[in-house]
């Protein structure tokens, strides 16, 4: 035994780094206007609500329109389809993945909609997936519904023509 | 010097180091936290210990070593001079007292991967 160091006989040798797997659960209060968007989820509706001064619809909404600082009352049900804006092919694996890699993460402006949230998109060849692209929600069967995005399966082509660039570009 | 601690523990052994004026440390640091002066020369110390001060754990939750109640405690190993927060496996608070002997177990030797959670608890020494 040196006088610094603790000299082991075990094979393995010293230890000179170790794993220590930490975890932080916390618990989400969604509020009123986000309540709204996720019992949508569970009902298989995408919820959103309108901004009464600029007339834009907020899905998933927070409540209040960032543009004009109103508090937002006009619920919307929003259909099924939407428009890719933007997209990433997701080729590198990350702590926690759940999708087996490669696979399409696209930005989906919902018809109606003026804001775009992060959708996994599926049943679409990875050199197909583009600016425009038409697609629909897939949901997962009634009984799996539940109050989260986790209701949506994947988006999916709709193999309808592209959405012309003016009607997304604002939303980039 | 933390990486000598868990060796050590790997090997089922609790080491301190000597600060000034021969004092030892447990668990081992670099500097002694009275002095500031580099440490020197690891020396074995326990596997029996006193419970020098304790606070009992009624509902163990989630995030807790043992799922049964049992104690925090500052166990002062044999051959040390200062002690560190471990668990007292005590079976009921009535068995725990201050200044009473406890003595370390360890996961089994084929189990052990030089981490902390290598030594299990400290249990009253009559129990062992």
């Amino acid at each position: 035994m040196s006088d610094q160091t603790y000299v082991t006989s075990d094979p393995r040798g010293s230890i000179t780094k170790l794993d220590t797997p930490s975890r932080l659960e916390y618990f989400f209060t969604a509020g009123t206007s986000l309540s709204k968007n996720l019992r949508g989820y569970q009902r298989g509706q995408f919820i959103g609500q309108r901004c009464p001064v600029c007339s834009k619809v907020y899905v998933p909404s927070r409540g209040s329109c960032p543009v004009d600082g109103v508090a937002l009352t006009e619920e919307v049900e929003l259909k099924n389809t939407g428009t890719v804006t933007t997209f990433c092919v997701v080729n590198v694996p990350f702590a926690g993945q759940s999708i087996k890699i490669p696979y399409i993460a696209g930005q989906i402006l919902l018809d109606g909609a003026n804001l775009s949230f992060m959708g996994l998109i599926q049943e679409c060849e990875l050199e197909e997936v583009r600016m425009g692209m038409r697609v629909e929600a897939v949901w997962v069967d009634k009984a799996d519904l539940v109050p989260s995005l986790a209701s949506v399966k994947y988006f999916r082509p709709t193999g309808e023509p592209d959405a012309a660039y003016e009607t997304y570009q604002e939303y980039l | 010097m933390i990486g000598s601690f868990l060796t050590a523990l790997r090997d089922g052994v609790l080491i301190g180091i000597k600060g000034t004026g021969g004092k030892v440390i447990f668990p081992p640091t670099e500097y002694d936290p009275d002095t500031a002066e580099e440490t020197s020369g690891i020396v074995n110390v326990g596997p029996g210990a006193v419970v020098t001060s304790w606070g009992w754990v009624s509902q163990p939750l989630k995030q807790h070593p043992l799922a049964h109640p049992f104690a925090w405690a500052l166990i002062q190993p044999d051959g040390a001079d200062t002690a560190m927060l471990h668990v007292v496996d005590a079976g009921s608070e009535s068995a725990m007292a201050t200044g009473m002997r406890v003595t370390a177990t360890f996961r089994p030797a084929d189990e052990r991967i030089g981490a902390m959670a290598d030594l299990v608890a400290f249990v009253p020494e009559e129990a062992k």
